[in-house]
């Protein structure tokens, strides 16, 4: 069976809740319009259609929009060899549907994670504490509208964390400026600055010397 | 022909007592037989190892008995990006470690947080930690590695160890 006929059997057990599914590439998605019936969606999806795996659940931010989050289910089925994509929409003021823990276990981790970069709340989950950043954080970290540098946090005695610097230091190039070969003193010298072969040593130190000056554009690279 | 000439104390030249200070000789004693504690929390972990193995062999300095316990190490050696959920562990295992203890902040990210300039990541392990030496690299060779515990050792050589007894009592 292919996964729009599968598709399909969801859409007409459950009439009038889904947008009608969209195939792009050989994979359907199919849109659940009702977030609150997800878990019973998932399941009919399990037992029913035989979609044992829950290959990933991930969740997007579309900032400025409403409904702010969408949840992406991604499902395979190991007997029909077939994916299906579900996805719902999540406003920010409820922030929460249900749990698909009971149908895959996997989910637990998923949406802790969720849970933790996002602030998504899934209702009945055995456990749903933060799993990457550490109990108490006041953020979450993957909403569009929280900096890449971080914000500054305090719990005395427990925990703090600072912005990080975002320019400077070896490991950050900003468009535009100089590269590290520019900016940083070269003690081995490019082909083309190299003295002829069997020319006597130079003093490293002198001006003149085998030191490429930091602030000479390098030609030849 | 050629002899091996010894070097350090021989009984039978210089007799059965030794006059020294109390400081230098635990200092010596501490500083020849430093216990890392490997917390290994990236690919620095690998180049850990790596001192720690045949080629390199860490234990030419005294310091091959890599305790995963806490209690009996006195040198930590913060190999790896230190997240933040992670640096509460971190700090908790550094309160662990019996006095006197001293720490390597090993490689980038352990310094400075190196690449990883992001909320996640404590941007230098020293912002929890009293660092002792910081060893440049992404990751460093080992030969950094032994060359950062030598300098412990010198720094260790050259504490007031009886004084910091006193403090400590």
């Amino acid at each position: 069976m292919s996964p729009l006929e599968q598709a399909k059997k969801l859409v007409d057990q459950f009439a009038g809740m889904f947008e009608p599914p969209v195939e792009f590439r050989g994979e359907v998605t199919l849109k659940l319009k009702e977030a609150d019936r997800i878990a019973d969606v998932c399941s009919a999806a399990k037992h029913r259609l035989g979609f044992d795996a829950l290959v990933d659940l991930s969740s997007l931010d579309n900032y400025g929009e409403d409904p702010r989050f969408t949840l992406v289910y991604e499902l395979y089925s190991y007997a029909s060899r077939c994916h299906l994509r579900l996805k719902t929409d999540v406003n920010e003021e409820r922030s929460e549907l249900p749990t698909v823990t009971a149908i895959w276990r996997t989910a637990e981790w998923h949406e802790r994670e969720i849970y933790d970069m996002m602030g998504i709340r899934f209702r009945g989950h055995p456990d749903l504490r933060r799993i990457l950043m550490w109990e108490g954080y006041p953020y979450f970290p993957l909403r569009k509208d929280f900096p890449l540098a971080g914000k500054p946090t305090d719990l005395p005695d427990i925990a703090f964390t600072r912005p990080a610097p975002l320019e400077g230091g070896p490991f950050v190039t900003a468009p535009g400026g100089k590269n590290s070969i520019a900016r940083e003193p070269r003690v081995r010298i490019p082909e083309s600055h190299a003295p002829p072969f069997g020319a006597p040593a130079r003093n490293l130190a002198e001006p003149g010397g085998m030191v490429t000056p930091a602030h000479e554009p390098l030609s030849g690279r | 022909m050629q002899t091996n000439t010894e070097i350090g104390y021989n009984s039978k030249i210089e007799g059965d007592v030794i006059v020294s200070r109390a400081d230098a000789v635990l200092n010596w004693f501490r500083k020849n037989s430093l216990w890392p504690m490997p917390m290994g929390l990236a690919c620095c972990a690998i180049e850990l190892m790596a001192a720690g193995a045949s080629r390199f062999d860490i234990s030419r300095f005294g310091a091959e008995v890599m305790r995963f316990s806490p209690r009996q190490s006195d040198l930590m050696i913060v190999a790896g990006t230190v997240t933040y959920k992670m640096a509460l562990a971190v700090r908790r295992i550094y309160h662990q470690m019996p006095d006197p203890k001293w720490v390597i902040a090993m490689g980038a990210c352990a310094s400075t947080g190196g690449m990883y300039r992001s909320y996640a990541v404590l941007q230098g392990v020293d912002q929890i930690l009293p660092v002792d030496v910081y060893v440049a690299g992404c990751p460093p060779r080992p030969e950094a590695l032994l060359d950062a515990i030598i300098k412990v050792q010198s720094k260790v050589s050259k504490e007031p160890a009886l004084a910091a007894l006193k403090n400590v009592a």
